[in-house]
């Protein structure tokens, strides 16, 4: 489903030494997440946890090693053959990423759309899930219009409207109170439970504790793995302090 | 309120990051002159090719009376490089005159023999003295000189047309691309968010392009459209000489170069603006 093996990841260098390649983001990162898997991707702030879901939907490719999404080894594929693989995957960005010009309605529609569905199947699906996350009401509503949690639920909404196989949240419950964070967890379990694999970042530690399930800590941009719960390929580590 | 996009038809918000009249102002003004520019290049090579083919025919020979007619066309019809001799009957050279000399000339006309030569390239002259020689008075005129003069120019005039026509697609295509940079700055974001749900370049260029192409098929319209009135006019002027009525105002102008002006600019539109978004989005991996 996803494998990493042996990841490193630098960013192209800005400021007065524009074109270098900046430090190593993530260093000798290897693990592999079976179909169907809940994880948590856990550490301090600044540890890669956002560069590793990068990875994984596609919007970077590793500078070392090789990542393997949904089948396709991505270090080396061609341009043309990532767009199908990120329709196969969901996302919710801590920034939410809508479309400010386009109603809720046509926002959640988006993977529909790109995905060819007709428009008669699709008006349905997409009443069904707004339903689903409490905004019927605000189908022809505009983005900026929304408070910052119902903007949220419409990127969930967004991330997982068109079933995706692979399903990945940024800090998902950073603008949300604690029950709505509950809620949240709850959908995502369900889509978890209807065979969606599904990654979380986060660094709120109650909603882990409410939760438990199998978790990667990052920390400096290596994964610290002190049970050797990942398999053979887990990083050997220098016994970091818990993050 | 701000009005609500239809994403079916438009779900990176173009119509409102590609508006305004500034682009197909632009390519309006440069469709007006790749309209003359067209129109000047098919008139041009209506008179080359009508001056060439008149130039064939081109020696006339001139006797002072009608009287002589008979035995000038009889010594020119022995001579082997005429081909042809046929005497210009009186009413026709009345037709032909009337514009300059009035309905009844007071003067006495002249006989005109038309000349056609078997070998264009020869000698007008040679013919005229051997037939001075046998017909007195007898005087040969070949207008070969300068209507080869005119075809050389008038196909200069094309040969500009066509340079001027490459110019200005050239540009309009610069414009364009300059559209379609200010289109992708101002919706960086949407497209890095189609870019991540999976839209292949294919979709997102497609958008650009039949965007900018309608555009610039708008301003191409237009343009030609401003330049029909001037193209009728010059038509006018130009009647004369390329075949009288028949060839006066709308009717004499190149109908089916004008209208390929339009879809022509839709198609540099559509091209430089596939290219322009292709090119920006090799940056996303
Ligand atoms: N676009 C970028 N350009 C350059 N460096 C970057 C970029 N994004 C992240 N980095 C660097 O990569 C490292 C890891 O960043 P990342 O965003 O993955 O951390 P994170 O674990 O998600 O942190 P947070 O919890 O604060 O979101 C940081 O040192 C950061 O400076
Ligand atoms: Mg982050």
């Amino acid at each position: 489903m996803v494998r990493f093996e042996a990841v490193g990841l630098r960013y192209p260098g800005t400021g007065p030494h524009r074109g270098d390649w900046g430090e190593e983001a993530l260093a000798d990162v290897t693990f592999a997440l079976p179909p169907g898997s809940f994880t948590w991707l856990l550490g301090p702030s600044g540890a890669g946890k956002s560069s590793v879901l990068r990875l994984m939907h596609l919007a970077l490719r590793p500078t070392r090693g090789e990542v393997e999404v949904l089948g396709l080894r991505t270090a080396r594929a061609p341009r043309a053959a990532l767009p199908p693989i990120r329709r196969r995957i969901g996302v919710v960005f801590q920034d939410f990423r809508l479309l400010p010009y386009l109603s809720v309605f046509d926002n959640v529609a988006l993977p529909l759309r790109l995905a060819g569905r007709p428009e008669a199947s699709l008006k349905a699906d997409v009443t069904e899930m707004l339903r689903w996350v409490g905004l019927q009401a605000k189908a022809l509503a505009l983005p900026p219009e929304l408070s910052g949690g119902e903007q949220q639920r419409v990127a969930i909404a967004r991330a997982v409207i068109h079933r995706p196989d692979l399903l990945l949240a940024d800090e998902p419950t950073g603008n949300l109170d604690s029950r709505q964070a509950r809620r949240l967890l709850a959908l995502l379990r369900e889509m978890n439970r209807l065979g969606t694999t599904v990654v979380v970042a986060t660094h709120d530690d109650e909603l882990v504790a409410r939760f438990p399930a199998p978790s990667l800590l990052l920390h400096e941009g290596r994964l610290h793995d002190p049970d050797n719960a990942r398999g053979p390929f887990a990083a050997e580590d220098d016994g970091l302090a818990e993050a | 309120m701000p009005r609500r996009s239809r994403y079916s038809r438009d779900p990176l918000g173009l119509r409102r990051a590609l508006s305004g009249w500034l682009l197909p102002g632009l390519v309006a003004a440069m469709a007006l002159l790749a309209a003359l520019a067209v129109a000047g290049a098919q008139g041009a090579a209506g008179l080359a090719d009508r001056w060439q083919r008149g130039a064939a025919a081109a020696v006339t020979v001139q006797l002072p009376d009608a009287a002589r007619v008979e035995p000038a066309l009889a010594a020119l019809r022995a001579m082997e490089e005429v081909a042809e001799a046929e005497a210009i009957d009186a009413a026709r050279l009345d037709a032909l005159l009337r514009p300059w000399l009035g309905a009844a000339p007071a003067i006495p006309l002249p006989a005109l023999i038309e000349l056609r030569l078997r070998d264009p390239r020869a000698d007008p002259v040679l013919v005229g003295d051997r037939l001075a020689a046998v017909v007195p008075g007898a005087v040969v005129e070949a207008h070969g000189l300068w209507v080869r003069r005119l075809a050389a120019l008038a196909r200069s005039l094309q040969a500009l047309a066509w340079v001027v026509l490459a110019l200005v697609a050239a540009v309009a295509a610069a414009v364009v691309a300059v559209a379609t940079r200010a289109g992708l700055a101002a919706r960086r974001d949407a497209i890095e968010v189609l870019h991540g749900l999976g839209a292949r370049d294919a979709d997102i260029a497609g958008r650009f392009a039949r965007r900018l192409g309608l555009l610039a098929a708008l301003g191409a319209a237009g343009g030609t459209a401003a330049a029909v009135p001037m193209l009728a006019l010059l038509a006018d002027l130009a009647a004369p000489w390329v075949g009288g009525e028949a060839a006066r105002g709308l009717s004499a102008l190149p109908w089916p170069a004008l209208l390929a002006v339009p879809p022509f600019a839709f198609l540099v539109g559509w091209a430089t603006a596939q290219a322009t978004v292709r090119r920006w989005l090799r940056q996303l991996p």
